[in-house]
């Protein structure tokens, strides 16, 4: 929409409450006047129940997973049992024979790896090679779940066993076995991933990438007066959504409809698409609810794949959802790091040298980086940073709440953390110091340390290691950066009938965040009406297209486009309802369901038969996202980067018991930012997810493989240990309201940047309760023991 | 949780079933359902697949996360981890039975109420076992509804909110009971 002619306006930016001023912005022409702060609007702002509440807690809700067609098939895979091997021969004679079997597939190209950059001598392997235990390699469809698995032990593979190599640290040895036999790449797809091109390869090392290094480091070295280093280590996290990633593939005739858990439903038509060549008018894909995503469910995937060839096939339905051995196997975690980072300051604070070597496991996936905190968070002159993605025979990473940021924060927040310490310096007066770019999320995060100082009680942190006896406590904080990003394309459209009703359209989807909830309070919010008198329909690829839910940025791209098409709905109901009330249309405003004049709120008529009293029968409108005011600092692919980002600060209260090394966080305090809170109830459920999900991967997620088979330990919920019930802290939400005068609605996205500071201001706690700095995680009592003995 | 046992103790065991499929009746919310079933078929997978119940969902299929909780005679149990056959002339009660006459069940209100749900794939099972103990226990506290669901997974971190929500429910049965 960047063609859109522009015109001057003055709107208010700045912390509600605390201090709004005038700005000058280049507004796209037709945008909807500004809107005023929450205080002074009807539903936007307002905790209004979420949508689809009803139909959650009476199960009426239907997920991919409930989808039961007639004539449907259950469909199994065959994962490989060894870690590295190519495969000699498959013979699927068998399994097509057994009772019940409808149809059998191999996969002929795996998706969400890397692939060699020169096919050269794996161009004439019959069938992909193995390089994870758990790889999948075939499917079948038949009549049942259990005549399916049956006939999987029948399908007979022959594998030519090569040496593995599991852990990052071996993998970086040159003497390694090679996870690829040469350099790879790995091509973003619509399912997403991917990472940069052309980068050099030597055995399972693939990099250096150096984005965001600048300046002289050893200048910056020698300036400083303090330098503080330290080797940080992160494990691998499993997704593990409630709900499986899981399709029903419906092929007939020359049409395909996909039943998704997914967080793209175009996503998934597009990859499907170009698989199979067909015409994306002729798949369509939908996802009424997607039980849980965090990253790891964007397009067909190989399990996908595998549907569809089974359904056309068999010419039936065919169900695939995946178990929960594959769900933490074979589609997606958050790849390991090793961060080796060293930071020069000054006396004063400020930071003179940054130098980051980082390395990290994907598996078979590149993409293993740690985020853009190290050189974008603060100001500092001279920054070095090279990472290396590591390559193991281990299932691929995928995009996973905050990718990158979280482990990189966790690093990067206890070094800033130990730069203060070391200058005998208040942390917060540290970020105070070097927190200084002009940038939104820079204004929020001052606001929001203090806020959360005095909500945590910062005035009572005592110097590290007080407490004498063996159990310790102690307080923490970290910031939270995450890009706010505005997806390239979307569109929305409203559809009002003569008898009142108000009907949304977007081809987006609500994977639990609320999105049907805030894009309701939207349109009515413009047209005057409750949040439950819109009806909205997402989650189906027939729609107008519609942002991914990943990235926060659902909420920044489609409540201004949504805002926009009710906009344009309620102008032209004005301009055909004026001659009625003897007012002009620019006269009229809607609200508490009836459209009034300006100047005399009893001269009015309730909504619906405002409609049918102007003759209207139908009126459709759509609304686009248009550019930011501001524009973007960049543009890579659909993202739209805004030189502003969101910020967040977190507060934690933990204690340590130093003979069993048991950590417990007790107390959790999140200040958050995202621009305009659409939903505050909403967006408080988020941060709660951010900061539980935060403390998990804190103490406790570490997905572990058995070194000699490659296969994973503890692929299950009973033996991967996530938060529960017991393990859930305290947790206080503080959320400040942020103008910035960029969009119609100004709001902003949340989920990640209520992840990514959460480890890293446990262990900074821990610092405070301990005196030690806890630099691997998870903080299990053996790592915790480890940490306390070192010197 | 416990896993039901296979008959209660002083009532006398069910025939012998299978090994081929044959029908299966189950008393479950409140209506006897028969469908072919057979001996290894779990109560989920009958409820799901042969009556086409699909709001209580399977998370692990090993008893771990909870996600298929329903009630059998009142108490909580985990579906996938019962055989269909053990719970013949037992009373079966699923998240679609939960309300009464359309009435939602106070939990199934304050959930909505406090936003104690987000993806939504867990709830049906946190419903059943926050239900079970406001209804067994009005006056439980925040400890009791931890242990009630220290079983369950929610992945999205809903955690907080259910408590909220159960306690709320909790409180509005007790007054509900001073009133009558």
């Amino acid at each position: 929409m960047s063609s859109d002619s522009l015109e001057q306006r003055t709107l208010s930016a700045g912390i509600v409450g605390d201090a709004l001023k005038q700005v000058t912005r280049n507004v796209p022409r037709g945008e909807p006047p500004a809107w005023p702060t929450n205080a002074e609007l009807q539903v936007v702002g307002k905790d209004v129940k979420r949508m689809d509440a009803l139909d959650k807690v009476t199960g009426r809700a239907r997920y991919t997973f409930d989808v039961q067609l007639p004539g449907m098939l259950y469909a199994r895979t065959l994962n490989s049992t060894v870690p590295h091997a190519r495969i000699k021969s498959i013979d699927t004679s068998q399994a097509e024979k057994s009772p019940g079997v409808r149809a059998v597939h191999v996969l002929e190209r795996l998706l969400q790896a890397a692939e060699l950059r020169d096919p050269g001598e794996e161009a004439n392997e019959p069938y992909p090679v193995i390089r994870f235990a758990g790889q999948p390699i075939a499917a079948v469809a038949a009549t049942s779940a259990r005549a399916a698995e049956a006939a999987l032990d029948l399908i007979r593979v022959e594998y030519e066993p090569i040496d593995h190599v599991t852990e990052l640290e071996d993998a970086m040895q040159a003497t390694s076995p090679p996870v690829f036999p040469g350099p790879t790449e790995h091509h973003a797809t619509a399912g997403g991933g991917g990472a940069a091109k052309g980068l050099p390869q030597k055995g399972n090392l693939r990099g250096p990438s150096k984005g965001g290094s600048r300046g002289d480091l050893e200048r910056g070295f020698k300036e400083a007066d303090v330098v503080v280093e330290g080797e940080y280590r992160t494990q691998v996290q499993t997704h593990t959504p409630l709900e499986p990633h899981g399709v029903v593939a419906d092929w007939r005739d020359d049409e395909l409809t996909i039943y998704a858990s997914t967080q793209h439903v175009l996503s998934v038509r597009d990859e499907a698409a170009d698989i199979f060549q067909l015409p994306k008018e002729k798949i369509r894909a939908i996802s009424d609810y997607t039980g849980g995503g965090f990253g790891a469910k964007y397009g067909i995937g190989n399990y996908g794949t595998l549907a569809i060839h089974l359904s056309r096939k068999a010419r039936a339905p065919v169900r695939l959802v995946l178990d929960r051995r594959e769900e933490h196997v074979s589609v997606g975690n958050r790849p390991s790091s090793l961060q080796r980072l060293k930071i020069g300051a000054k006396r004063d604070g400020s930071l003179t040298a940054i130098e980051l070597r980082s390395f990290g496991t994907g598996g078979v996936a590149a993409g293993a980086g740690v985020g853009s905190c190290h050189h974008s968070m603060y100001s500092c002159p001279n920054v070095s940073i090279e990472h290396y993605d590591v390559f193991t025979n281990a299932g691929p990473c995928a995009a996973f709440r905050g990718p990158g940021q979280t482990q990189g924060i966790f690093a990067f927040e206890q070094a800033i953390d130990a730069v203060a310490a070391r200058l005998g310096m208040d942390p917060i007066a540290l970020r105070d110091k070097i927190d200084t770019r002009d940038a939104d999320d820079v204004r929020a995060r001052a606001a929001e340390r203090r806020i959360g100082a005095e909500k945590i009680g910062w005035s009572r942190r005592r110097a590290s290691g007080s407490d004498t006896g063996p159990i310790k406590r102690g307080i923490g904080m970290a910031q939270s950066m995450w890009p706010y990003i505005v997806n390239s394309y979307t569109t929305c459209e409203i559809r009002i009938q003569g008898d009142g009703t108000v009907e949304a359209f977007c081809g987006t989807q609500d994977i639990g965040t609320g999105t049907r909830t805030v894009f309701a309070q939207v349109v009515a919010e413009e047209l005057g009406l409750r949040a439950e008198d819109v009806r909205v329909h997402v989650g189906d690829s027939r729609f107008p297209p519609g942002p991914p839910s990943g990235g926060s940025r659902v909420t920044s791209s489609l409540t201004p486009a949504a805002r926009n098409a009710a906009h344009a709905a309620a102008r032209d109901i004005a301009s055909r309802v004026a001659p009625l009330l003897n007012a002009n249309a620019d006269d009229l405003i809607f609200r508490n369901g009836r459209i009034e004049r300006r100047d005399d709120s009893k001269t009015s008529l309730g909504f619906a038969e405002a409609l049918r009293r102007a003759g209207i029968e139908t009126l459709v409108h759509r609304g686009d996202r248009r550019d930011d005011y501001e524009g973007y600092a960049r543009k890579a692919g659909e993202l739209n980067i805004s030189p502003h980002a969101i910020g967040g600060v977190q507060f934690a209260e933990v204690c340590v018991d130093t003979q069993t090394g048991a950590v417990k966080v007790e107390r959790v305090v999140a200040v958050h930012d995202c621009g305009r809170p659409i939903n505050p109830k909403l967006v408080e459920s988020q941060i709660f997810g951010g900061v539980i999900q935060g403390v998990s991967y804190a103490l406790y997620e570490d997905r572990r493989l058995d070194g000699p088979t490659g296969v994973q330990l503890n692929a299950n919920i009973d033996q991967y240990k996530i938060v529960g019930s017991r393990e859930t802290p305290q947790i206080e939400v503080h959320l400040i309201e942020l103008l910035g005068g960029q969009s119609s609605t100004d709001a902003r996205g949340v989920a990640e940047p209520a992840n990514v500071a959460t480890a890293a201001a446990i262990a900074n706690a821990f610092f405070n309760a301990t005196g030690k700095r806890i630099y691997t995680l998870p903080m299990t009592p053996a790592n915790v023991l480890a940490a306390l003995r070192a010197e | 949780m416990s896993v039901a046992p296979h008959h209660p103790p002083g009532r006398e065991a069910p025939g012998t079933f299978g090994p081929e499929p044959q029908p299966l009746s189950l008393l479950v919310n409140g209506e006897v359902h028969t469908a072919l079933a057979d001996p290894a078929t779990t109560l989920v997978e009958f409820l799901r697949d042969a009556l086409g119940l699909t709001g209580t969902k399977i998370g692990c299929d090993r008893g771990a996360c909870s996600a298929c909780t329903v009630w059998i005679d009142g108490e909580v149990a985990a579906s996938c981890m019962t055989l269909a056959l053990d719970v013949r002339e037992r009373s079966i009660t699923t998240i679609e039975g939960l309300s009464r006459e359309g009435e939602l069940h106070p939990v199934q209100r304050a959930f909505i109420e406090h936003d104690a749900l987000q993806c939504g794939f867990c709830t049906p099972g946190m419903v059943m076992s926050c239900a079970q103990l406001v209804d067994s226990n009005p006056d439980c506290t925040l400890e009791d509804v931890k242990t009630a669901i220290s079983g369950h997974l929610c992945r999205c971190g809903t955690y907080p909110n259910i408590f909220k929500a159960t306690l709320a429910a909790a409180e509005m049965t007790r007054a509900a009971g001073k009133k009558k």
